[in-house]
């Protein structure tokens, strides 16, 4: 693989992260990190609909008429999403119990159509499935490390598997509680972007609305 | 004709200009035709399996039912009967509904559901549930010999909370055969006591219903006696009195009663 080529597979995982850079994604970060097993489930199904969805719309891209672009991009997503939802409720039930509906809302996720409007629609199909599966690491990078923190300390476990023993069953590890709500997420979320964004200072956006330095004289 | 072949149609197909009307309308119209058989084709060849899981789903729900019903499941092996028969039943006239998947009927949002819900006066409503769905599941058990039990699901308003249960009446249809409260908010420690398996015992073997169809069981302060008569739990008044009530109230007119009777009059066998 040409040095380029591997560029579009790693960049998205942390200077280009879906999620801490562009903070796309979020709102199904928040809610499928409770616990690992739903976590990894949720990211391999983004990962597979965003790097087919990628291929194929790449491999379409010179026959597109711009008046019915996104219409024919979101029928491509939407049709991969609803097999992806069938293969689950097929072959992995109890999981897709779990995450309800939030296989379907992968449609809904920016990061799919992000993807195919500003890069399958502009390269030949291989950068654009490296560039699919890329994202889809960057965003699977952050849901595992999410639902790590979030399953380790709300239930002291890891995939299920309980590591640190309950005060309830005589252990000494009380359960944060607060970590399977889905604010915690937003915090875990939050402080990652702060410590990603202190070692990589480029990632910080310009202030788009400045505070005006306030001389005393033209106050009203 | 090298023009009319579909191959060269094809590329004169892809050679129009991008915007162009036929373009456009091709281009939906073959990305549309796709994706619809990609879906069909996936959603049909995978069918079976996802229903083979909804059935595992439900037999694990009915099989949560008789585990919680102390001696439902001696039951089934002495009948021979394999599982529970879900039916959807038309409490206003008590007909099985032909129509209608009880499997798929969603009980507790039909509670709520104001298109299928009746009001009930304050005379009706002993059971503090202000209205009641026109459908609700019933279950029945079938063994070698005909109906041997009929579960039904009740609920009402205890002290403080709505308390939820599974009445199971035996084959005469008048003796209960078991009660199990599934769902209760009560105060802990107090009216919470009416979940104690010794208190829900009591309960089985007892006389609901009367030769005349009369509903005679009741929750009394101490000193129960007969088969008509369930011992209330000290300090939890208002919830005993609550379960009898929401059992009375189903088994009534206003509830299950229409369904009972024509079960016993042998129409819904």
């Amino acid at each position: 693989m040409s040095k380029r080529a591997l560029h579009h597979l790693t960049a998205p995982l942390i200077d280009g992260n879906p999620i801490t850079l562009q903070i796309l994604g979020i709102c199904s970060a928040l809610a499928v990190t409770t616990s690992m097993a739903t976590a990894l489930t949720m990211s391999l199904a983004l990962t597979v609909v965003l790097t087919t969805a990628s291929a194929l719309i790449s491999l379409v891209r010179h026959h597109l008429p711009n008046a019915i672009r996104l219409v024919v991009q979101i029928t491509i997503i939407a049709s991969l999403v609803i097999v992806a939802d069938q293969i689950l409720r097929a072959y992995a039930f109890e999981m897709s119990q779990r995450l309800s509906v939030f296989v379907g809302l992968i449609v809904t996720n920016c990061i799919v159509l992000g993807r195919a409007e500003t890069f399958a629609m502009r390269n030949p199909v291989w950068p654009s499935v490296l560039d699919g599966l890329g994202n889809g690491l960057g965003y699977s990078l952050v849901l595992m490390l999410v639902a790590a923190i979030r399953e380790g300390l709300g239930a002291g476990a890891l995939f299920g598997v309980q590591l640190l023993p309950l005060a309830s069953s005589g252990g000494w590890f009380q359960p944060l509680g607060f970590m399977l709500l889905a604010p915690s997420a937003f915090f875990i979320i939050g402080l990652l972007i702060w410590a990603i964004r202190t070692r990589r200072p480029e990632q910080v956006e310009p202030d788009e609305f400045p505070l005006r330095e306030r001389s005393g004289g033209d106050r009203p | 004709m090298a023009e009319r072949s579909p191959l060269s149609l094809w590329r004169r197909f892809l050679a129009l200009p991008n915007d162009s009307r036929g373009k456009t309308l091709g281009v939906a119209f073959l990305v549309a035709l796709i994706s619809a058989l990609g879906v069909s084709v996936t959603s049909v060849l995978l069918e079976p399996r996802q229903q083979a899981h909804l059935d595992a789903a439900r037999e694990a729900k009915l099989a949560g039912m008789i585990a919680a019903l102390p001696g439902l499941g001696d039951l089934l092996r002495e009948t021979g009967a394999e599982t529970l028969e879900a039916v959807l039943v038309d409490l206003a006239s008590g007909t099985i509904r032909q129509d209608a998947d009880p499997h798929s009927y969603d009980f507790l949002a039909a509670q709520s559901d104001a298109a299928r819900i009746t009001a009930l006066s304050p005379e009706q409503d002993i059971a503090g549930i202000a209205r009641r769905p026109d459908l609700a599941p019933a279950y029945l058990l079938r063994g070698r010999d005909g109906l041997a039990l009929v579960v039904l699901p009740v609920y009402g308003a205890g002290y403080q909370s709505t308390i939820r249960a599974y009445l199971a009446l035996a084959a005469d249809l008048t003796t209960i055969a078991g009660l199990s409260i599934y769902e209760q908010g009560e105060t802990p420690g107090l009216g919470a006591r009416i979940t104690d398996p010794g208190w829900q015992a009591l309960w089985s073997g007892k006389q609901a219903v009367d030769a005349s169809g009369e509903i005679v069981i009741a929750v009394v302060r101490g000193g129960a006696t007969g088969l008509r008569e369930i011992d209330g739990i000290s300090g939890a008044t208002r919830s005993s009195m609550g379960v009898a009530r929401l059992v009375q109230f189903w088994l009534g007119p206003d509830g299950f009663g229409p369904f009972l009777a024509a079960l016993r009059s042998g129409e819904e066998r």
